[in-house]
């Protein structure tokens, strides 16, 4: 019981209402513009390096934890505060390092759960 | 109505003639299973440091367990469902990444585990990885010269 | 065989359609036609262990259906015509790979129904051959991971999108028969006013359907009054009611005796097809179960037949390029004429 009594209700609601209100912007986008998934992906995560890159998308963090981590912008601040914490250490090759060091275990894991997935599931149609 | 004979008139009226999204709907959907799934990452979040993580490894756990859900969610042929009815709300979080690795692992399984699964992983999500990643190396060369 | 006006012949010897089969997959099983077509499947495998050995089969075996359903054998076809969706038609060529009877591959589409149908009479107007084969298949699965996305892919389908039907379907073209019979062909000419929105397909074809059913009436002198029914193959719900406006401005009003294959074949509120369906098996599905039954207990005794298709690759989508679309007409009537 003590894990439920330690939860941050605010900091939930916030997560929740931040994560929810960057999806509707993605789903404006998918709507208006008629972009492809992938295209949306792409979009979400240069957007995050940018932010990212810039300071601003910590305070993002800061205020909505999840809310602000979970989505691809997230993804995108993520590489971009690695690359740019591993630069200050170790220059331009740190700028190599640094982002794809911080998010490997997001990459890693996609690509070792499809491969997974690819040996125990079959493909079906969508029954929609 | 006119004649239509140029390219233009003919796709400003097909424009006005195509039934359009439900954007209210789609977005309600959206914001509801988004906030969702940010919500279960934010509480696996607050039960690793409850259980003594540093904030590092509480978000590589959340991001793994996320990716590791939505391939289970794939596998079982319900993450197409979802998506249907969520649309963004199911895409754009780290969820919509791990489903476009794994629905073209699982589609392209006939043609083989290298050339089929192997290489097709990436047909969807590969773009995310080049520009992400090309970005945050050009983000890190600049901060150089700044800071 | 004449040649009258711009583009239509009309044929000396028009050919029976002797007889027709069809076979569908899932879905198009729980819509409104069910019951009109020779075998419905209950799995889109059906036992395979791809997508396109699937389609295959399916072509595969509405063939043999066909034969055994108009006492045919194989050596008694003098030629075929076939065609599909998927690249180099693998369907079809896969699916007559053991047939023996000499085989046209085709592709115009989800016009080659109709196309299959124009070439095959003109052969059988040549007198020179019994029976004529024509047939071509489609699949929901094949489809989308050739042209779309993983099925898995959790992404939205947009309100102008088209659901490929899974079936095919095959029509045998005879000499001897009573009827009905094809009577002229109209081949369309390609057309392309611009819609780069491979999502809606309907209003990519809609104007290459116009021009090839204008040229129709033009060269023949008939009026849009003249046919029963005018069937266009896979317009869909949008795709129809701009075809309807358009030949509105031309001065045609088909809004009485036409309708679409794709709109026919699902149920657009139960199914969530959106704007209907497409794909080279909507019209040869749709023809073959329940058209063709249709003229054969005299409801439709003069119908228009004019499949549509869009004459694209993802390539030329990922290039920028508009779609261009065909429609090839045929008519078919129970008078020789």
């Amino acid at each position: 019981m003590d894990f439920f009594q330690s939860i941050d209700f605010g900091l939930l609601v916030r997560c929740f209402i931040v994560g929810g209100l960057i999806c509707i912007i993605g789903q404006i986008l998918i709507d208006k513009t008629k972009l492809t998934s992938a295209r949306i992906l792409v979009v979400f995560v240069t957007v995050g390096v940018i932010l990212g890159g810039l300071g601003i998308y910590k305070y993002v963090i800061d205020f909505a934890g999840c809310g602000a981590t979970v989505p691809l912008l997230g993804f995108g601040a993520n590489l971009a505060k690695g690359a740019i914490e591993s630069a200050s250490e170790q220059g331009v090759l740190g700028a190599f390092i640094g982002g794809v060091k911080a998010s490997a275990g997001g990459i890693a894991a996609a690509v070792f759960f499809g491969y997974i997935a690819s040996l125990i599931a079959k493909p079906k149609i969508k029954k929609q | 109505m006119n004649p239509i004979e140029t390219a233009k008139e003919y796709n400003e009226y097909v424009e006005a003639k195509s039934p359009k999204s439900p954007i209210f709907k789609n977005c309600l959907h959206a914001f509801l299973v988004g906030g969702l799934i940010c919500s279960i990452g934010q509480l696996i979040f607050e039960f690793c440091t409850f259980k003594g993580l540093d904030t590092v490894s509480a978000n590589n756990i959340v991001a793994i367990s996320l990716i590791g859900i939505s391939a289970l969610l794939t596998s079982l042929n319900l993450f197409n469902k979802i998506g249907k009815f969520a649309g963004a709300g199911s895409l754009v979080p780290i969820t919509g990444f791990a489903n476009s690795i794994v629905s073209p692992a699982i589609e392209y399984k006939s043609e083989g585990y290298v050339l089929g699964v192997g290489s097709k992983m990436f047909t969807v999500a590969g773009p995310v990885l080049v520009y992400g990643i090309s970005a945050s190396i050009l983000v890190g060369i600049i901060s150089c010269f700044f800071i | 065989m004449k040649k009258i006006g711009n583009h239509t012949l009309k044929l000396d010897n028009p050919p029976t359609i002797f007889n027709t089969a069809s076979i569908v997959g899932p879905k198009e099983s729980e819509g409104p036609l069910a019951k009109c077509f020779d075998r419905c499947l209950d799995d889109e495998f059906w036992g395979e262990k791809s997508w396109e050995k699937a389609e295959s089969k399916i072509f595969k075996e509405t063939v043999n259906t066909l034969l055994a359903k108009s006492g045919l054998s194989a050596k008694d076809i003098d030629y075929s015509f076939a065609g599909d969706l998927l690249n180099q038609c693998i369907s079809s060529n896969f699916g007559m790979r053991d047939s023996n009877i000499p085989f046209f591959g085709l592709f115009g589409a989800c016009s080659t129904f109709v196309e299959a149908l124009c070439i095959g009479s003109v052969f059988m107007d040549s007198l020179a051959c019994n029976n004529v084969l024509c047939a071509t298949s489609s699949h929901f699965c094949s489809a989308e991971k050739q042209f779309r996305f993983p099925l898995e892919l959790g992404n939205q389908r947009t309100p102008t999108s088209q659901w490929t039907v899974t079936g095919s379907g095959a029509a045998i073209l005879s000499k001897i028969g009573l009827g009905p019979y094809i009577t002229h062909i109209t081949p369309g000419v390609i057309t392309d006013l611009g819609i780069k929105d491979a999502n809606n397909m309907g209003a990519a074809m809609a104007p290459a359907a116009l021009s090839t059913l204008i040229t129709h009436f033009e060269d023949t002198g008939r009026t849009p009054d003249y046919y029963d029914a005018i069937i266009t193959g896979d317009l869909g719900h949008l795709g129809k009611s701009i075809l309807i406006d358009l030949a509105k401005t031309k001065g045609f009003d088909i809004s009485e005796n036409y309708d679409d294959c794709g709109v026919l074949i699902f149920d657009k509120e139960k199914q969530d097809t959106h704007a209907g369906g497409s794909g080279c098996g909507c019209i040869a599905t749709v023809f073959s179960g329940y058209l063709y039954k249709l003229m054969k207990k005299g409801h439709i005794k003069k119908l228009l037949l004019m499949a549509t298709g869009a004459l694209m690759n993802s390539t030329t989508s990922q290039q920028g390029e508009s779609i261009p679309g065909i429609a090839h007409a045929v008519s078919i009537e129970m008078e020789k004429g």
